[in-house]
């Protein structure tokens, strides 16, 4: 065989290759000489905030342990109801579905207020468009609107991006926006809206193309992207999303960030979700560029 | 002694035997868990459902056409960049290459062959995609297109490294052959090497194709995953869904048993199909090439 000095160099590399790319943080995942272990997971918006909390906490109390991840609100609530986690992260309020699912398995889900989020509508800095009507907004990923032109930019084709469907931002964004707040509408998103699997695809998409609209959690926009000014109709005003302007409610796109609890917290997620709204963990919000609970 | 050799014979032909039938029972396995989940929908969701045009399953919109139609176009795609880029490697490789190139070539592209797909995903999110957006002033460079080049990127190593063994084990005497009875070196590769190697150069196309349509991370970085009908020449430079792309972004996130769950299941279940029928029809067309072959010889 002489490919077998090559198979065997492949098998050298390759174990080398997965250890150099393990992300550091996974250490928030550690040994299990603690007393207490906790469970995290859900809502990608959430996880970064979700991180720094357990980093911060593990920092004050050697003694637990908190493991985070993300995949998505759906996904964390999933684990909820299937019992593989303590807390689940949610960007969204459970859905009465996902209800019926944990009581049949007898899981009785508690919600929790952690932290409030604005989604911003984010296009690239060379589009001259700076600020739009929600009933715009809707118009163009409903499709109405095709061409920049129309409110009030570059003759330039839209180009929209979404987060997939599984991301409680998207299916924020769908209620709140498309539709906006109207429970019997049927608007969906036109068919041909680009669905990027995360965060990060829709900000690389945007920062290189002009054409592009997006939207995503005012704490994963860039500096170097453009956030769109959005009022409620057309009288104005037009509002930018921060902090401010969503605890004084004149950001119209803004929401509860959740964690749920199958039944109520006891024990050792008990005191973790209490610290959660002490501000010393809420100065953590403000960090990283979400909006504290008062 | 010889009763030692004879058991150690026993052994080894039955594990030898057990591996191949394992892999049968494995795909047999594979596929009846695959109509298990995935033949509800046919009861659960309606025909006209299955048939229409929209994919958007947390309304209930089931529309398979646009990602069948979306994987389809992809995989052409990638088959036209793969499948002359590829075997003409091959053939340069094996063929014209002097030696001390091929040495260095061939474990060049097996590696090539080793890179991560998100790797390359990432390229294309990064370098392929703004690039083709600006060279063909299209809305986004997000498109079927981009993942055509990437999947074909990805395949051609697969392609190359089974072509050349293919065209390495044809006897030299053939081509010595060809050269005594005055055929150029070209008269030689397409009318003697190639032929002679058909039967292992279309499994490496196979195996090429395979690759493509059944490659995920890729495709769902680059394609855009807009589930649009994708039937004209046009649409290669829009965006496209495909039924992997589908399948990876959403079974993450469905409840085990649900409609959704069944539908993906569904949609694992026509790649399967698709992929089978693509093999059919390779290997009769082997299985034929071999029949005229014989029938030409004898």
């Amino acid at each position: 065989m002489k490919s077998l000095p090559r198979l065997l160099w492949l098998l050298i590399l390759l174990p080398i290759s997965f250890v150099s790319c393990t992300p550091s943080n996974s250490s928030s995942a550690s040994s299990q000489k603690n007393s207490a272990y906790i469970e995290n997971k859900g809502s990608d918006t959430i996880v970064n905030l979700a991180l720094a909390w357990a980093e911060e906490y593990q920092n004050e109390n050697p003694d637990v342990s908190i493991s985070v991840t993300g995949g998505g609100s759906g996904t964390g609530i999933a684990a909820l109801i299937n019992g593989t986690v303590d807390i689940a992260n949610a960007s969204r309020q459970i859905k009465s579905e996902e209800t019926d699912q944990a009581k049949a398995k007898g899981i009785d889900p508690v919600e929790h207020v952690i932290a409030r989020d604005a989604i911003a509508v984010i296009v690239n800095p060379e589009n001259p468009v700076s600020e739009l009507t929600l009933q715009q907004v809707s118009d163009i990923y409903s499709g109405k609107i095709k061409n920049w032109q129309e409110v009030g930019g570059e003759d330039r084709p839209i180009v929209r991006l979404s987060r997939e469907t599984n991301s409680g931002t998207h299916v924020y964004f769908l209620e709140t926006v498309l539709r906006l707040g109207q429970k019997d509408s049927k608007t969906l998103f036109s068919m041909d809206t680009l669905l990027l699997p995360s965060s990060e695809g829709i900000i690389y998409e945007i920062r290189q193309n002009p054409n592009a609209i997006g939207y995503d959690g005012l704490g994963y926009v860039p500096k170097d992207l453009k956030m769109v000014a959005l009022a409620r109709d057309a009288a104005g005003p037009y509002v930018l999303p921060s902090a401010a302007t969503v605890n004084d409610g004149s950001y119209p796109v803004a929401r509860d960030l959740y964690m749920y609890t199958a039944g109520l917290p006891t024990g050792a997620v008990k005191t973790y979700l209490d610290w959660i709204l002490s501000p010393t963990a809420q100065e953590i919000v403000t960090k990283l560029g979400f909006v504290p609970v008062k | 002694m010889e009763k030692t050799l004879n058991w150690r014979e026993f052994a080894i032909t039955r594990l030898v035997r057990a591996s191949g039938y394992s892999a049968i029972v494995f795909v047999t396995l594979i596929f009846f868990f695959l109509l298990r989940e995935g033949l509800p929908t046919l009861t659960e969701v309606s025909v006209s459902n299955l048939l229409s045009l929209r994919w958007y399953p947390i309304e209930e919109h089931f529309g398979l056409l646009p990602l069948i139609t979306g994987s389809i176009m992809v995989t052409l795609g990638a088959t036209l960049v793969a499948v002359p880029l590829g075997i003409g490697t091959a053939v340069f490789i094996a063929e014209v290459a002097p030696r001390w190139a091929r040495e260095i070539l061939k474990p060049l592209v097996e590696l090539l062959g080793g890179l991560p797909s998100v790797v390359l995903g990432f390229l294309g999110i990064l370098l392929l995609s703004p690039f083709l957006r600006s060279f063909f002033n299209l809305p986004t460079g997000l498109t079927a297109l981009a993942g055509a080049l990437l999947l074909g990127g990805i395949a051609v190593p697969t392609v190359v490294s089974v072509a050349e063994d293919a065209l390495d084990s044809v006897p030299r005497s053939y081509r010595e052959g060809a050269w005594a009875l005055g055929a150029t070196r070209w008269q030689t590769i397409w009318r003697v090497t190639l032929p002679a190697a058909s039967s292992g150069v279309l499994t490496a196309i196979m195996l090429g194709v395979g690759r493509a349509i059944g490659e995920t991370m890729a495709v769902m970085m680059v394609t855009g995953n807009a589930p649009v009908l994708a039937v004209t020449p046009g649409s290669l430079f829009s965006p496209v869904r495909t039924m992997t792309a589908t399948i990876a972004a959403e079974m993450g996130e469905v409840a085990n048993g649900s409609v959704h769950y069944h539908t993906l299941f569904f949609i694992g279940m026509v790649l399967f199909v698709i992929s089978l029928a693509v093999n059919l029809a390779a290997s009769s067309v082997v299985f034929r090439a071999k029949q005229r072959a014989e029938r030409v010889l004898s």
